[in-house]
C-alpha cells in the first residue's frame, strides 16, 4: 500500500511541476516579449497601457536572471498570487477565480458522480439483454460521440428557445443578487438544469457502455462459469461480475476527468454559466494572459486532487492495493 | 498456410456484422462529402454570398449565417479539415503510442520504468488545457499543428495498451524461439509480435482518430483552433458567438454538431464491429 501511493503521489508531483513550468515558460520563450505583445494585443489607451506595461514588466520580473524568475513564480504561487487581471483590471486573478469556482463545483461534481451511477447501473442491465442492447446501445455510442457543447446548444434552443421551459443564459436571473432566498435558490436551479443536463447525458453513454462491455467480459471468466456450472442464480453471478467491472470503471473515471473537464468549459460556454470556463472565453477574447494561465493552472492543481481522491477510493474498493498486489502503477 | 485461412475468417464476419458495415458505410458518405462537396459549391467558406440569415432553400442548401456566408459551403471545407485532424492528430497519436509502447513492453527493466512514468504523467494532465495556454500564445496557427498537438497529449492510453499487449506476447514460444535464432530485437517486434496484434492496433487508430476530431472541435469551439480556413468547430463558435440559438437559426449550429456526432459515433460503432470480428468471444450471444 505504502508503494502504490508512493508511486502515485510521485507521479502526481512530477505532473504537478511539470505543469506549472509550462505554465510559467511558455509566455518566456515564445518569440518576442511576451509584454508587448500583451499590451499590443489589449488595445489599451497610452497611458493606462503604460501604467499596465510597468506592473507587467515588474510582474514577469523579466529584469532578474531567468532561473529567479522561476523562483519567484513558485513563490508567488505558494502565495496564491497569479498575477493581476487585465479585463477586470485591479482585481486579482485569485480573487475572480474564487468566484468562479463554486459554479463550477455546482456543476461538475453531480453530473460526474450521477452520470458514472447511473451509468454503470444501467450498463449492467442492458448487457445480455438483447432488446435492450440492440435498441439502447448503439445510442449510448451516439451520446458518447456528441461534442458536448452541440448537445448543449440542442438542448438550449429546443428547451430554452423553442419551448420556453427554462433559461439557458447566466446562473441565475440577470434580476436578481446572489442571496440566500428561496426565489434566488429556485432560479439557480433552474439555470443549472441545461447545462447539468448536457453534461450527465454525455457522460451517462460513455459509462453505459464501458460498464457493458465490461460486464460481458467478466461474465465469460472462469469464476462465472464456474459459479453457474455450481447452480448459482443468474442474479449472484451478475452482482460479481459487476463488482469486478466496477474497479476498471473506477480507473476510467480518472482517467476521462481531463476530457470532462474539457466539454464542462465548452458547456459553460454556450450556457453562459459563469465558472472557469467562461472566465476561460473572457479571458482569450479580452487577451487577458493572466487570467487564462491562472484559471488553467487551477483546473490542472483541481484535476490532479480529484485523481488523487480517486486513487484514495480504489485502495477503499480493491482490498489487493491495501496488501501490495498490486501490479498496476 | 494457416493465415489465408484466417485471413477468410475475418472477411466471412466482416460480411455478416451490420455494426461495422453500417459504421463503416457512413464514414465513407461523409469521407465523399468531404472530398466531393468543395466541387459543388462555387463560393468560399467566407465569401458573401446573399442577404444574411436565410434559412436552408434551393440555392443555399444549409441556409446563410447573420454575415449572408454560405453554410454548406462552409461545411463541406470544414469536414475536410475534421478529417485531416482525424487522420493526422489520430496517425501520429497511435504512433507515438506504438513506438514508446512496444519499446516499453519489450524492452521492460528500467526503460520500462521512465517510459511508463511518462505515460503516466502525461495522462492525468488535462490536454485540452494545456493545449489552451499554448494556443493562446500563438499568433499563427496551423491546422497541421493543431493535429500535432493533439497528437502529443493523445498517445498514453494507447502506449500503456501496447504496452501490456507486448507485454504478455514477449514471453510466448514463438518470441522465445526468435530471439534464440539471433533476431534482432526491431525485426522481432515487427516480425513476431506486431502482426499478432495488428488488429488491436487498427482499433487504436480508430479511436484515436475519432478522440482527435473531437478534442480540435472541442478547441476550435473555444477559438483557439487554426487562424485560418473554416471548421466544424469554428462553425458551432461563430454560431454561439452570434446567438444563432436566440434568433432561430438551427441551420447555422445543428449540421456541424451533426456531422461530427455521426462521424465520431460511426467509428465507434466500426470500432466495436470490428472488435466482435477479431474477438471470437464477443462474437454471439
Amino acid at each position: 500500500m505504502r508503494r502504490y501511493f508512493g508511486r502515485k503521489l510521485l507521479i502526481y508531483i512530477i505532473t504537478f511541476i511539470l505543469a506549472v513550468t509550462v505554465d510559467w515558460a511558455i509566455p518566456r520563450f515564445m518569440p518576442g516579449n511576451p509584454v508587448e505583445i500583451l499590451i499590443a494585443r489589449a488595445g489599451l489607451k497610452a497611458e493606462s497601457a503604460k501604467l499596465i506595461y510597468s506592473y507587467y514588466m515588474k510582474a514577469f520580473g523579466l529584469n532578474v536572471p531567468i532561473w529567479r524568475q522561476y523562483l519567484n513564480f513558485w513563490i508567488a504561487l505558494f502565495h496564491g498570487d497569479l498575477g493581476v487581471s487585465l479585463w477586470l483590471f485591479p482585481q486579482p486573478v485569485m480573487k475572480i477565480i474564487k468566484q468562479a469556482v463554486p459554479y463550477d463545483i455546482l456543476l461538475l461534481l453531480p453530473a460526474i458522480l450521477l452520470s458514472w451511477l447511473a451509468g454503470n447501473k444501467f450498463g449492467a442491465y442492458a448487457a445480455r439483454s438483447k432488446w435492450l442492447d440492440n435498441t439502447i446501445s448503439p445510442l449510448a455510442y451516439i451520446l458518447q460521440a456528441t461534442p458536448y457543447m452541440w448537445l448543449g446548444m440542442l438542448l438550449a434552443w429546443l428547451c430554452g428557445v423553442r419551448l420556453h421551459l427554462l433559461p439557458f443564459s447566466g446562473a441565475y436571473s440577470n434580476a436578481m443578487m446572489p442571496s440566500f432566498s428561496w426565489s434566488f435558490v429556485w432560479s439557480l436551479l433552474q439555470h443549472w438544469i441545461l447545462p447539468f443536463a448536457s453534461l450527465f447525458i454525455v457522460q451517462f453513454g460513455g459509462w453505459a457502455i464501458g460498464m457493458r462491455n465490461m460486464i460481458i467480459y467478466e461474465l465469460e471468466a472462469d469464476y462465472s462459469h464456474y459459479l453457474e456450472a455450481l447452480g448459482a442464480p443468474r442474479k449472484l453471478v451478475r452482482s460479481y461480475a459487476f463488482h469486478n467491472a466496477l474497479l476498471p470503471q473506477i480507473t476510467g473515471l480518472a482517467l476521462q476527468l481531463g476530457a470532462i473537464v474539457g466539454g464542462a468549459l465548452a458547456t459553460e460556454i454556450v450556457f453562459s454559466y459563469p465558472g472557469i470556463g467562461f472566465l476561460i472565453l473572457q479571458a482569450i477574447q479580452n487577451h487577458d494572459y493572466f487570467l487564462l494561465q491562472g484559471s488553467c493552472l487551477f483546473i490542472i492543481i483541481g484535476v490532479l486532487l480529484a485523481n488523487f481522491l480517486i486513487d484514495l477510493a480504489y485502495v477503499l474498493v480493491d482490498p489487493r492495493t491495501r496488501v501490495g498486489m498490486q501490479g498496476e502503477g | 498456410m494457416a493465415q489465408p485461412r484466417k485471413q477468410n475468417e475475418a472477411l466471412y464476419f466482416m460480411r455478416r456484422n451490420a455494426k461495422l458495415q453500417i459504421g463503416v458505410a457512413f464514414v465513407f458518405l461523409f469521407i465523399i462529402l468531404a472530398l466531393v462537396g468543395p466541387l459543388l459549391t462555387k463560393y468560399q467558406p467566407r465569401d458573401y454570398v446573399a442577404p444574411g440569415a436565410q434559412p436552408p432553400s434551393s440555392e443555399f442548401w444549409f441556409g446563410t449565417t447573420s454575415f449572408g456566408e454560405d453554410v454548406f459551403t462552409q461545411f463541406v471545407y470544414g469536414l475536410r479539415s475534421t478529417f485531416l485532424v482525424g487522420i493526422v492528430g489520430g496517425g501520429l497519436g497511435t504512433l507515438i503510442g506504438i513506438l514508446i509502447g512496444f519499446t516499453a513492453g519489450y524492452r521492460g527493466g528500467i526503460v520500462d520504468e521512465i517510459l511508463n512514468m511518462l505515460t503516466n504523467v502525461v495522462l492525468v494532465v488535462p490536454s485540452l488545457v494545456v493545449l489552451l495556454i499554448v494556443a493562446a500564445y500563438l499568433e499563427v496557427r496551423g491546422l497541421v499543428f493543431e493535429s500535432v498537438y493533439i497528437a502529443l497529449f493523445s498517445w498514453p492510453w494507447a502506449a500503456r495498451a501496447i504496452r501490456a499487449q507486448t507485454f504478455s506476447l514477449r514471453s510466448r514460444d514463438f518470441v522465445d524461439l526468435g530471439r534464440l535464432s539471433g533476431m534482432k530485437p526491431l525485426k522481432i517486434i515487427f516480425t513476431e509480435i506486431a502482426p499478432n496484434m495488428m488488429s488491436y492496433l487498427l482499433l487504436t487508430f480508430i479511436l484515436q482518430f475519432g478522440g482527435a476530431i473531437l478534442t480540435a472541435a472541442t478547441l476550435d469551439f473555444i477559438g483557439l483552433g487554426p487562424t485560418e480556413g473554416m471548421s466544424l468547430g469554428l462553425m458551432m463558435n461563430n454560431a454561439t458567438t452570434y446567438s444563432a440559438i436566440m434568433l432561430h437559426m438551427w441551420w447555422w449550429f445543428i449540421p456541424p454538431g451533426l456531422a461530427i456526432t455521426a462521424i465520431v459515433g460511426s467509428l465507434y460503432i466500426t470500432n466495436v464491429g470490428l472488435d466482435e470480428v477479431f474477438n471470437p468471444k464477443l462474437r454471439e450471444t
